[in-house]
């Protein structure tokens, strides 16, 4: 174990950390979702492949520059989950919560079909923006510039996301509805409208997300589907009910992984369900969550 | 001079049915409140006086029959569209929010008109709300708790309060303060439908009392009437 170049280590955790912004960013609206809706989006990861799509085809079909794509995409796939959860999702309010888990792992199935038969399984590539190519010198080690840029972005929206809950009004009707939406209904707030807005926020932040990855990930159809698991994961170890929780719990399991790729490879795959299971006996409603 | 508007009552329920799924819960309440009144639901646990204000607020699963709340038509409206109307509930459980503080709390509820209390006024009439603005909601003592479950529906501007079993489980001092409140609104001419289990409480406190049986009025007495029939609302209530 201590034959390990530091270099190697650090390159590990670095990648470990990027992928943690991955979890935490998409977490935090899959978090978001199931606490105002009870609704279990398995559509998260096909929302993040959209994103991926979405700068990709932006730039192919449109000339749309990553810049302006980082910007758009995620609105566009917003406003795409406000429909959906509008027309759709809202059909399902007062089924059971297995209703609107089998509806979004459907249009998960949907989604990826779709883009499975236009654009086949294989990833297509996305060239990393110029600006952002090449090597940070930090003295004891190299790190490439985009994945630098990932957790720094990353960071940023957690942050703001984090202070749109915990620190505005508009996050305190948040809170509120999470905890007795029909109340919070009655004192005059608009509930229907908060939860379009929830659904399109983490569709957004989903969307974010993949832009993101598009450069060092292969863009293909099935890219959200094998990020989900993890996703889920992550927000069962970190426990609903804190913004916090979410984002800290993602960018933990991240480097924990990456840690995990340089000290016992074997492991590294199924840690974080190992991770979830040692959580889940020690306690039951995560690591951040409030006891029911 | 008496507009349209005014001369309407604050809050008419005619022949109200609600359900919970297929369960038939209220069997065609009917009752007016005019502007200023205090009115008492008195009656048994499951007699349907919760379901009554759960119903007004648009809370049940189904609902037919009359809302009418200062002339407009409230029984198509979802909760949100009631609360605008003016109308402030308080239900049963408080519902003061754990993930909030008392002051977030306090300003949860959109201001639905003018004319709501201020939030310097809420902190003089309860100081301990103000000491206590940045404790998360659940911690406050349950007394607290109901000070600021009523107070936070008076500063939206709402001037016709449902109020749920607002006495229950509380100290006698803190049930005399709440007392008190109540009296202070009334001067100020709120318009409130209590729901009552503590008669003791509701009598110096309403202009009428309706005895609720099964889902519809059983009695509508005045205060006079009902010290003159205690002994049988006392029986109906099961006292």
């Amino acid at each position: 174990m201590f034959d390990i170049p530091l270099q190697v280590l650090l390159g590990q955790i670095t990648i470990g950390l990027v992928n943690g912004c991955f979890y935490a960013v998409l977490s935090l609206g899959l978090a978001l979702i199931f606490g105002l809706l009870n609704v279990i989006n398995f559509a998260h990861g096909a929302l993040y492949m959209l994103g991926a799509f979405g700068v990709y085809l932006a730039f192919q079909k449109l000339g749309v520059n990553y810049w302006w794509s980082l910007l758009l995409v995620p609105v566009v796939v917003g406003a795409f989950g406000a429909l959906i959860e509008r027309f759709l999702l809202r059909r399902l309010v007062g089924l059971d919560h297995l209703y609107g888990l089998l509806f979004t792992f459907g249009l998960a199935l949907v989604l990826e079909g779709i883009f499975r038969d236009i654009y086949g399984s294989a990833g297509l590539p996305y060239p990393t923006p110029a600006s952002l190519r090449g090597l940070m010198d930090l003295g004891f080690m190299r790190l490439p510039i985009y994945r630098v840029w990932i957790v720094g972005i990353s960071l940023l929206v957690c942050i703001a996301v984090w202070f749109l809950i915990e620190r505005t009004r508009l996050g305190s009707y948040l809170r509120a509805g999470t905890e007795n939406a029909k109340i919070v209904q009655a004192l005059g707030i608009n509930v229907p409208l908060m939860v379009t807005f929830v659904y399109a926020l983490g569709a957004g932040l989903a969307a974010f997300a993949g832009v993101l990855a598009a450069p060092i990930y292969q863009v293909q159809p099935l890219m959200g589907s094998n990020i989900l698991i993890v996703t889920f994961a992550v927000v069962v170890i970190g426990g609903l009910g804190s913004t916090a929780g979410a984002i800290v719990t993602g960018l933990a399991l991240g480097v924990i992984e990456g840690l995990s790729k340089v000290l016992y490879p074997e492991v590294s795959s199924t840690i974080v369900f190992i991770v979830m299971a040692i959580v889940l006996l020690l306690r039951p409603a995560g690591l951040f969550g409030r006891e029911a | 001079m008496t507009t349209i508007q005014e001369a309407a009552s604050a809050l008419k329920v005619d022949n109200l049915h609600a359900w919970y799924g297929e369960s038939h819960i209220l069997h065609g309440m009917s009752f007016t409140l005019q502007r200023g009144e205090i009115v008492a639901l008195l009656g048994r646990n499951g007699s349907g006086r919760t379901t009554t204000l759960r119903a007004i607020m648009g809370l049940v699963d189904r609902r037919e029959g009359i809302i009418s709340i200062g002339g407009t038509s409230a029984i198509a409206l979802p909760p949100h569209l009631v609360a605008r109307l003016g109308v402030g509930y308080c239900p049963e459980e408080r519902a003061i929010f754990a993930s909030l503080s008392c002051e977030e709390n306090l300003l949860l509820p959109p201001a639905q008109s003018s004319g709501g209390m201020p939030l310097e006024e809420i902190y003089t009439l309860l100081p301990n709300l103000a000491e206590r603005r940045q404790t998360p909601g659940t911690r406050l003592s349950g007394g607290e708790q109901q000070m600021l479950a009523i107070a936070r529906i008076l500063r939206t501007g709402a001037r016709v309060l449902l109020l749920d079993e607002i006495s229950e489980g509380l100290a006698p001092v803190i049930v005399d303060r709440l007392f008190d409140l109540i009296t202070e609104l009334k001067s100020r001419g709120y318009t409130i439908l209590l729901v009552e289990q503590n008669k003791y409480f509701a009598e110096p406190l309403a202009d009428r009392f309706l005895v609720v049986e099964r889902g519809k009025v059983a009695m509508a007495l005045t205060g006079a009437e009902l010290s003159a029939k205690a002994d049988l609302v006392d029986r109906t209530l099961g006292v």
